[in-house]
């Protein structure tokens, strides 16, 4: 079963925890380049397309949020054997979509669903990776920015750091040169969401959802200044942002309160 | 022969998401035979509530990011009949050539990446790239494809942006249509028959073993159904989408935190080789000659056959999708916004086709267009009791082959299903049976 350490070759590994699988969906979308990637790299263990499992890993990618004790085992039991651990889409990176359910008391959730056999399965609240053990490198987006995948990916096994983007999506999207979709009378989250995705949603006629999670500093670029300016609050622009973002949300809940 | 025999196959690979097979046989007689699923639970319909009209298809599409297409066409539909909110015919046809590109990229993915190394004995995809290189290559191109026209039409292809309630908030141009047009009908087209001659010097390779069961899929006599009709089953006949819950009588048991289903037997099939049993008269010509080809005749009871009738809808779909281009390319595509004013709030049901079978989204909304209570019926659920009433008949039958061959055969039966486990662990609301 072991796999044979072939020459100076990177071992790579995916794992997978509560998610929806769309990122692991979304890297395979670069056909070309990972034919090229693996060249360099050996996959040693990736569950949804082979039967292989191995002792230990070089870079281990990580997708899926914290959410039962079992997934705390796995992936202490992933960190111990990765040398870099990179946590892949925003469900890795702050819990994404599936902390929506922290808001509730989670044994109200549990009973909802299963009544009075709630302990049959052992559930927690939707933790990103990083809530549990040290993480090396992220790629945020729900979906991840595939682009952004390939250069983390491209980074690592030259041995070099990663750059990450920390400025607001209307960056980026004015880059493009979009009608602004506040202007539109939507409710775009794109003054307040980290870049990094090309600003796909406004270029696409549609509105942000802030999927990638807050720039570092909201207050920096009057971020909220704009949102009012378009008659939006703050406390509306939170609870839109929760859709992705819950669990960052309650660390950074005092943003924009003078 | 009494055998003893224990089978474990813990975390199944080449499926998407968490399930185990047990099976447990003393004496020769069967004690178990099961799928266990694993996959932590997501409480989706629970998120939902309260969340703007609007929102609820962004959220319902993250289920699945393998069948985001298929959530959101459904979400779309039930948000649009609870809300009263008329679509345009463009927008009907721009979603059904959606639906065709994701169906086809899902089936050839699974029948080629998923299922096909166990025809050639091998563990994954990867070292068919050495040794199968054309079908892989031909397997990437069709799948290039559906994401191309993913992108096109709905923005991403993976949780797309701009299929909104009542339309889209970004068209594609003409010309963006006509060169995905060209590109279906030659290198698309082309590369399908190829997967499938190569899928039929591989037909050996299929076990054989027969257990006939319910087939339940959507039936529209217009056309070979995916984008709406009414519930099919090859029991009893037409049922009404809005009375589905007395189709899916959904009930859990205690290995699976997925929620089961039953209608008049213990279990019923839903999927590809549903949907061809019920609808295969209406497939287009050439998918028609490809089952014949491939040796699929309806009604088929070999569900290692999925995969077959899985790569007959990939032809299928690539025709239609040809078709319903054409049309749109002679009316024009028109700008049109989406029409998103409500004129009534209330309860929705909607039904797709999706690749892995029948998808039902139920929503009920307030006077303010917010999510009161909402409910989803996902097709790997349904297929789970169906599973296992394969697998205890499927054992008893083989106990005199080696563990491997039966602990293989076992895998194979549950990757024929293609089950996608992250979509089946939605979960709300719960009756437990005793
Ligand atoms: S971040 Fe989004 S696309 Fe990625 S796994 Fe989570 S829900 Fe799916
Ligand atoms: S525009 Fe906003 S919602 Fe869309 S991908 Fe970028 S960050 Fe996410
Ligand atoms: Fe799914």
């Amino acid at each position: 079963m072991s796999q044979e350490k072939k020459n100076g070759k990177l071992k790579v590994a995916f794992f997978d925890f509560t998610s929806c699988e769309g990122c692991q969906l979304n890297k395979l979308n670069f056909e070309n380049e990972l034919l090229d990637l693996l060249k360099y790299v050996d996959i040693v263990e990736f569950r949804e397309a082979m039967d292989d499992k191995a002792e230990e890993y070089d870079i281990a990618f990580v997708e899926g949020s914290i959410s039962t004790p079992s997934c705390v085992q796995r992936i202490y039991d992933i960190r111990r054997r990765s040398k870099i651990l990179v946590a892949l889409g925003q469900c890795a990176v702050s819990g994404g979509i599936n902390a929506m359910r922290n808001e509730q008391p989670l044994e109200k959730v549990q009973e909802e669903v299963y009544g009075e056999h709630k302990y049959l399965f052992p559930s927690m609240p939707a933790l990103p990776v990083s809530a549990v053990v040290k993480v090396d490198y992220e790629v945020r987006g729900c979906p991840m920015s595939a682009p952004e995948y390939l250069h983390v990916f491209k980074s690592l096994v030259l041995g070099r750091k990663p750059e990450t983007k920390d400025y607001a999506v209307c960056v980026e999207c004015k880059l493009k040169e979009n009608e602004c979709v506040l202007e539109k009378g939507m409710f775009c989250l794109g003054p307040i969401t980290r870049a990094g995705c090309d600003a796909i949603c406004p270029s696409n006629g549609q509105y942000c959802t802030g999927c990638r999670g807050l720039v570092s500093n909201v207050n920096k670029n009057g971020a909220v200044e704009m949102l009012k300016q378009h008659g939006f609050s703050v406390e509306e622009a939170l609870k839109r942002m929760k859709m992705f973002n819950t669990n960052d949300l309650e660390k950074e809940i005092c943003w924009g309160k003078e | 022969m009494s055998r003893d025999l224990s089978i474990n196959v813990h975390h199944v690979t080449r499926v998407e998401g968490h399930g185990n097979i047990v099976v447990d046989v003393k004496n020769g007689v069967l004690k178990k035979a099961e799928l266990d699923i694993v996959e932590p639970p997501r409480f989706f319909e629970a998120m939902l509530k309260g969340r703007n009209f609007h929102e609820v298809a962004i959220i319902t599409s993250r289920i699945c990011g393998i069948c985001c297409l298929g959530h959101q066409m459904t979400s779309l539909r039930a948000t649009e009949n609870a809300l009263g909110l008329e679509i345009s015919e463009q927008t009907e046809i721009l979603r059904k050539i959606l639906i065709h590109g994701a169906t086809f990229q899902s089936n050839v993915l699974h029948a080629l990446f998923l299922a096909t190394p166990d025809f050639l004995n091998v563990g994954s995809v990867f070292p068919l790239v050495n040794t199968h290189k054309d079908v892989v290559l031909a397997a990437l191109r069709l799948k290039r494809l559906a994401n191309d026209i993913g992108d096109v039409i709905s923005g991403r292809a993976i949780h797309p942006i701009s299929i909104v309630p009542g339309g889209f908030t970004k068209l594609p141009s003409e010309s963006e249509i006509k060169e995905l047009r060209e590109k279906l009908a030659n290198e698309g087209m082309k590369d399908a028959l190829f997967a499938i001659d190569v899928l039929a010097s591989l037909a050996d390779q299929i076990p054989q073993f027969e257990r006939e069961t319910e087939y339940i899929s959507l039936y529209n006599d217009k056309e070979y159904a995916f984008y709406d009709g009414l519930i099919c089953s090859s029991d009893v006949g037409l049922v009404p989408v809005e009375e589905y819950e007395d189709v899916t009588n959904e009930f859990v048991v205690p290995h699976s935190t997925s929620k089961h289903t039953r209608f008049n037997r213990s279990s019923y099939m839903v999927g590809a080789m549903a949907r061809f049993n019920n609808s295969h008269k209406l497939l287009k010509p050439k998918a028609q000659e490809v089952a014949k080809k491939l040796g699929l005749i309806a009604p088929c009871h070999n569900p290692y056959m999925i995969t077959v009738a899985q790569m007959v809808e990939v032809v299928h779909c690539i025709e239609d999708a040809i078709d319903l281009m054409d049309i749109l390319l002679e009316r024009g595509i028109k700008d049109e916004k989406p029409n998103q004013n409500p004129t009534r709030f209330g309860r929705g049901i909607a039904s797709t086709e999706v690749p892995r079978g029948i998808l039902f989204h139920d929503y009920t909304y307030n006077r303010k267009g917010q999510i009161e209570k909402a409910n989803c019926v996902i097709p790997t659920g349904q297929n789970l009791a169906n599973i296992d009433d394969d697998m205890k008949k499927l054992v008893p039958e083989i106990l005199d082959e080696p563990k491997e061959e039966i602990t293989k055969k076992l895998e194979m039966l549950v990757r024929a299903y293609d089950p996608c486990i992250s979509c089946s662990v939605h979960m709300l609301d719960v009756t437990f049976e005793e």
